[in-house]
């Protein structure tokens, strides 16, 4: 059997609460910054550097929920960044995309509910639907960069960009595209946003993303979008790209135990890390850092603590772990797109960023979680250095990916 | 309700079209909705403005008939009165 076909990084984008730009999102994590602000006596990961009038036209961007314009601006970006700023190398109907979202348009929702309710049915806007569906910000990207292969998006809540990235991946693994736009966008920072997860007790009331730390209450919410350019690696080649990263493994499982709450053994999650290092063709004796999910809540760091012990033995207590969120909220159905761009960054870099507002350590958690100071990168293993990211979901969703960087 | 005249049409008319994305001063009488890039979508949204300013039903076959920017403000002012 020929080796398999494998889906290499050629190019990011990221628009976060660290800045508007993917050098932002590693610059800023790693020296320690955090993107997190108090808006209206509420804490969030808002993007204030974002402003719409600097990247879209009044049509485009009256016409694209803050969700999709995340996206649009993120790909705009990823696929500069691939050197496909004059047109895809490729046959359009090659190329294919995954664009995730938790959630959709939820500000237009919300828009239109008052609408009808002010006024009646017949004036909710011809554009709501186009504009809230899930798969607004697919169509957006598509309709922008005349990607005619499959793309549609995909919804799991936190692991919504987990899933997006490793179906893209498996997309061009299997021949069904040659390249693929893959990520992920929210924007729920509304009153309807925060309310709701606010009355499920997911939110921290002291305000602050504190993953693994034992005075960790919930997360905070966070808004943007991240997304990658993967490319066939021969094709990626033959054309002279610039590879910066592949995604060598992806791992998914489901809990079937609750809701919101994590399985409590991690086995579930944990098979879909160790899914993803077999589907990588590696050991946890190769694996130089995990991004977490590390949301700041009481329960998953400590059941994502489990399930790295459990999938990676006592490598587990060696590598290097750390939470994005700790500098930028959680981005929820975006979340794992951004952490796939921080992790290949972070590789790149060989520099380790730090779980941020890391002060009081839990006894039960007793991982390295790269407290407060980043680190560089030990390198261990052959080859490309590579790395875990991992996304869990409410409604027991779990997404391993394993990236490797330049070697 | 007092007479609408067809400046107070027009005025209106370019104002909304105006927040759709051309530009106000691209907008006149005899263009047309496609070179100012005005799609369906936005005629209904133009249509429900109109309801609510003038009581003027606009309803989607009347919105098919509609080249330019001129056609509708001429509808418009005569159904308005």
């Amino acid at each position: 059997m020929a080796d398999k076909r494998r889906a290499v990084i050629t190019g990011i984008g990221a628009v976060t609460p660290l800045g508007v730009g993917a050098r932002y999102l590693h610059e800023r994590w790693a020296r320690g910054i955090s993107g997190v602000s108090v808006r209206d006596g509420q804490a969030g990961g808002y993007c204030d550097a974002y402003d719409p009038a600097e990247h879209l036209s009044v049509k485009e961007a009256r016409r694209l929920d803050r969700f999709a314009q995340f996206a649009v601006i993120a790909a705009d970006e990823a696929i500069g960044d691939a050197g496909w700023s004059d047109g895809s190398p490729y046959d359009p109907m090659r190329v294919g995309l995954v664009m995730a979202t938790g959630i959709g348009g939820f500000t237009t929702v919300q828009a239109n509910l008052d609408v009808m309710r002010e006024k009646g049915p017949t004036r909710i806007s011809p554009l709501g639907i186009p504009m809230y569906m899930p798969n607004a910000a697919a169509a957006a990207v598509s309709m922008r960069h005349g990607i005619q292969g499959q793309s549609f998006a995909v919804a799991s809540a936190c692991a919504s960009s987990g899933h997006a990235i490793g179906l893209a991946a498996r997309m061009i693994q299997y021949g069904d595209a040659d390249a693929v736009i893959a990520g992920g966008a929210e924007a729920t920072l509304t009153d309807f946003g925060f309310g709701s997860f606010n009355t499920m007790s997911a939110l921290s009331k002291v305000g602050i993303s504190c993953p693994f730390d034992a005075r960790r209450d919930g997360f905070i919410m966070g808004e943007g979008a991240g997304v990658l350019v993967l490319e066939e690696y021969e094709l990626a080649l033959a054309r002279g790209a610039t590879i910066i990263g592949e995604v060598a493994g992806y791992g998914s499982t489901s809990d079937a135990h609750h809701l919101t709450a994590p399985e409590p053994t991690g086995r579930p999650a944990a098979q879909a890390i160790k899914l993803a290092l077999a589907d990588a063709g590696l050991t946890p004796g190769e694996v130089s850092y995990v991004n977490a999910h590390g949301t700041s809540t009481e329960l998953n760091d400590a059941a994502e603590t489990v399930a790295l012990k459990l999938a990676l033995g006592k490598d587990a207590y060696r590598i290097p772990v750390s939470s994005t969120k700790s500098a930028t909220g959680h981005l929820l159905g975006a979340a794992g797109a951004i952490e796939a761009v921080a992790t290949v960054q972070a590789l790149n870099a060989r520099v380790v960023p730090p779980t941020l507002n890391y002060e009081v350590p839990d006894p039960e958690l007793d991982l390295d979680y790269v407290p407060n100071n980043a680190r560089e990168l030990v390198v261990v293993g052959d080859g490309a250095p590579a790395a875990i990211s991992n996304s869990f979901a409410f409604g027991g969703h779990n997404v391993s990916l394993v990236i490797r960087g330049r070697g | 309700m007092s007479a609408v005249t067809k400046e107070q049409v027009q005025e209106r008319v370019v104002e909304a079209l105006a927040s759709f994305g051309p530009d106000a001063a691209d907008i006149a009488p005899e263009s047309t909705f496609e070179e100012l890039d005005i799609d369906s979508l936005d005629l209904v949204e133009l249509a429900q403005i109109v309801e609510d300013e003038y009581g003027v039903v606009l309803k989607g076959e009347d919105m098919k008939e509609l080249k330019t920017v001129g056609e509708a403000v001429d509808l418009i002012t005569e159904r308005a009165n």
